[in-house]
């Protein structure tokens, strides 16, 4: 069957499934709007937790990225999988025993103010529209490349989908369409492994064959992989390029960052008990390592296969998923020395970087670019976010495959664009409106609130996907940097010091804030000609420097902490309450 | 739980994190950073280890830790439980 129709079947099922859950489990009060009842089953939550947390980036992007970073690119397998060893041991069963609404809740709770609470909502509506903004980009990027609709056209779909789900269903409408969307999305990543898995090294589980010889060939892919490279000039796929203290600061920044994450803490406040807090953590990351240990061997087989469909072959015989994703502006290819042969080498081919398209063919038919050539011999520019979504073609699959991955891909962008989405309505209707600015609404009026408010962010988030913000790619090194230098010490220090006391924990996340604030600005936006190693404080690149602010808040908070006033006498008893289970 | 019950449960509670910690520690930062080129000098089936542990390995022993996490707690849970009674 044609492969649009095919799309428009699987992703139109699975839309019909999704709507389906949600108008089968609708919120009723606000305790089912925010935490679902406070009854989901550990693995369901497990689940979902997986879902909400691989997002567009974990699905779409990530592969493609460690694919052109080779051993640098572990920063984010890592990174993001350890920050969540953090959140189950350190976070998890604790804020499920405080056992309220929003992260907020708990920091205005445990330091005893208002402000922290504001300072805390200000940080997480910060940090979801940033990650609401990337999964825009997803769901754009698969509707224009295989709905063939307009990329505005797709955006609107998907935020119609996810308005009927979100705002319906609030967060039980959300459990179960995640629980829905971890399935369909697992499935779709691990077909296409399983087949070019075995295409390349005739082993059908991918994490093995990553590390296997290559068929009917007596040499390992990693080691053929580095050969190839090396002869076109790449360093070794298996070696890392970056300074030891970057990759470090980097990987703790992401780990920090990620286990500060509201969309995903919120999700143990579902689970009935502390217990079971604990058991949904297991299962979630059991959830999430299956695609993570996946997606090291997506890149390497993909590396390898774009290298050898692409490099000396002319463009009049490249296959037909190289002009497709040229016509949508994601590859472009200038014949530098006028041979038709497309030639890969290191080093961006186009300067500036992202191609800017005439409306010119070539003489071999391809897109003329108006940016200046560079010097070098390179005559491809890739966009990494396609590696994952282009690899079934790449590798020849048959066209279910390709729907398959299309289907998922939106799966795990809708996944985490609705759980974000419900974490910014509430920290809008419970933490603004009821707990600072109107106390004496009552449950069906702050239900209502809680509606309205995922509604407008559904608004918006529609909007940052139809004008995306070109800055989408920087700003995410911010929405980490900034929940590791602010919500993740503050966290971490209410339940694990009975000595930190409101003014230390509010200077604490406001200087972390500030400082990583500033250092990211700086480098990304004021001067990002300046933004080179020789610059850097102690060598940590913007992405890595949230790792610092979170010294900053500790020792801050700490600090003043000591110089003033213990908490009181209610707090302690909160704290001992939150340590212990039941 | 009474007042020094709970005391005794939570130091036990942080010699658990904390030891789980250590490794999670070991098996990212050290393995797949800190040590890492030095264990790429090792080979692992068609892997250098360091390698491994940096794509792979250390995801696997991260689930682990968290397994290991849960037992430990329960059974920790239950001991003070019994011992309430």
């Amino acid at each position: 069957m044609d492969l649009q129709i095919l799309t428009y079947l699987m992703a139109g099922a699975s839309f019909a499934l999704y709507i389906g859950i949600a108008v089968w489990s609708k919120a009723s009060s606000t305790n089912e709007f925010y935490v679902a009842g406070g009854g989901v089953h550990p693995v369901a939550n497990g689940m979902a937790t997986a879902a909400d947390w691989m997002s567009a980036a974990s699905f779409i992007s990530m592969a493609g990225i460690i694919s052109f970073m080779g051993k640098d690119g572990s920063v984010y397998l890592m990174g993001w999988t350890g920050g969540y060893v953090l959140l189950a041991l350190l976070l998890a069963p604790y804020l499920r025993k405080f056992g309220k609404f929003t992260v907020p809740d708990f920091i205005g709770d445990r330091y005893y103010s208002k402000l922290a609470r504001f300072v805390a909502v200000l940080c997480l509506i910060f940090v979801s529209f940033t990650y609401i903004a990337g999964q825009m980009r997803g769901v754009g990027i698969v509707f224009s490349r295989f709905l063939e609709v307009d990329i505005n056209t797709g955006v609107i779909i998907g935020m119609a989908i996810v308005f009927i789900y979100a705002v319906l269903g609030g967060m039980k409408g959300i459990t179960y369409t995640q629980v829905a969307q971890y399935c369909v999305l697992i499935f779709a990543y691990m077909v296409p492994a399983i087949f070019i898995s075995i295409l390349i090294t005739g082993n059908p589980v991918p994490q093995l064959g990553f590390g296997s010889k290559i068929i009917s060939e007596d040499i390992y892919l990693l080691d053929k992989l580095n050969n190839i490279l090396n002869d076109l000039g790449f360093s070794n796929y298996t070696d890392s390029t970056k300074s030891k203290i970057d990759v470090f600061c980097i990987t703790g920044a992401l780990m920090a960052g990620t286990a500060g994450l509201p969309h995903v803490i919120v999700r143990f406040f579902t689970v009935p008990k502390v217990r079971d807090a604990r058991a949904s953590a297991g299962w979630a990351l059991l959830f999430i390592a299956i695609l993570y240990t996946t997606a090291p061997a997506v890149s390497s087989f993909s590396r390898l296969n774009f290298i050898n469909t692409i490099n000396n072959s002319s463009y009049e015989s490249t296959p037909v998923w190289f002009k497709n994703w040229e016509n949508i502006g994601l590859i472009s290819w200038s014949d530098k020395n006028d041979d038709g042969i497309i030639q890969y080498a290191p080093g961006n081919s186009l300067n500036p970087i992202k191609p800017i398209f005439s409306n010119q063919r070539g003489e071999n038919g391809e897109r003329i670019v108006s940016n200046e050539l560079t010097k070098n011999k390179n005559e491809v520019y890739i966009d990494r976010d396609i590696m994952v979504l282009a690899n079934p073609e790449i590798a020849n699959l048959p066209n279910w495959v390709i729907a398959l991955v299309a289907s998922g891909a939106l799966a795990a962008a809708l996944s985490t664009a609705a759980g974000l989405l419900l974490v910014i309505s509430s920290s809008i209707s419970h933490d603004l409106m009821k707990k600072i600015f109107r106390p004496s609404i009552t449950d069906k009026q702050e239900l209502f609130l809680a509606r309205l408010s995922a509604a407008l962010a559904i608004g918006v988030a529609g909007i940052f996907g139809i004008y995306p913000p070109a800055f989408v790619a920087q700003v995410v090194a911010f929405a980490f940097g900034l929940a590791a230098s602010s919500i993740f010490p503050a966290l971490i220090m209410g339940i694990f010091s009975k000595r930190v006391n409101s003014s230390g924990a509010i200077i604490g996340m406001i200087s972390g804030l500030l400082f990583t604030s500033s250092y990211i600005i700086f480098f990304k936006f004021i001067s990002p000609d300046l933004n080179f190693s020789e610059n850097w404080f102690l060598g940590i690149s913007p992405e890595g420097i949230g790792v610092v602010g979170m010294i900053i808040n500790f020792t801050l908070a700490v600090l003043i902490s000591f110089f003033t006033k213990p908490p009181p006498n209610h707090i302690i008893r909160l704290i001992d309450n939150v340590r212990t289970p039941e | 739980m009474k007042m020094n019950n709970s005391k005794n449960y939570w130091r036990a509670n942080l010699k658990i994190v904390l030891i789980l910690l250590f490794f999670w520690f070991l098996s990212s930062f050290g393995a797949g950073i800190l040590f890492s080129d030095l264990l790429d000098k090792i080979k692992f089936g068609g892997f250098n280890l360091g390698f491994w542990f940096a794509q792979q390995g250390s995801i696997f022993i991260f689930v682990f830790l968290i397994v290991a996490y849960c037992i430990l707690m329960n059974k920790l849970d239950r001991k003070y439980r019994a011992g309430k009674d």
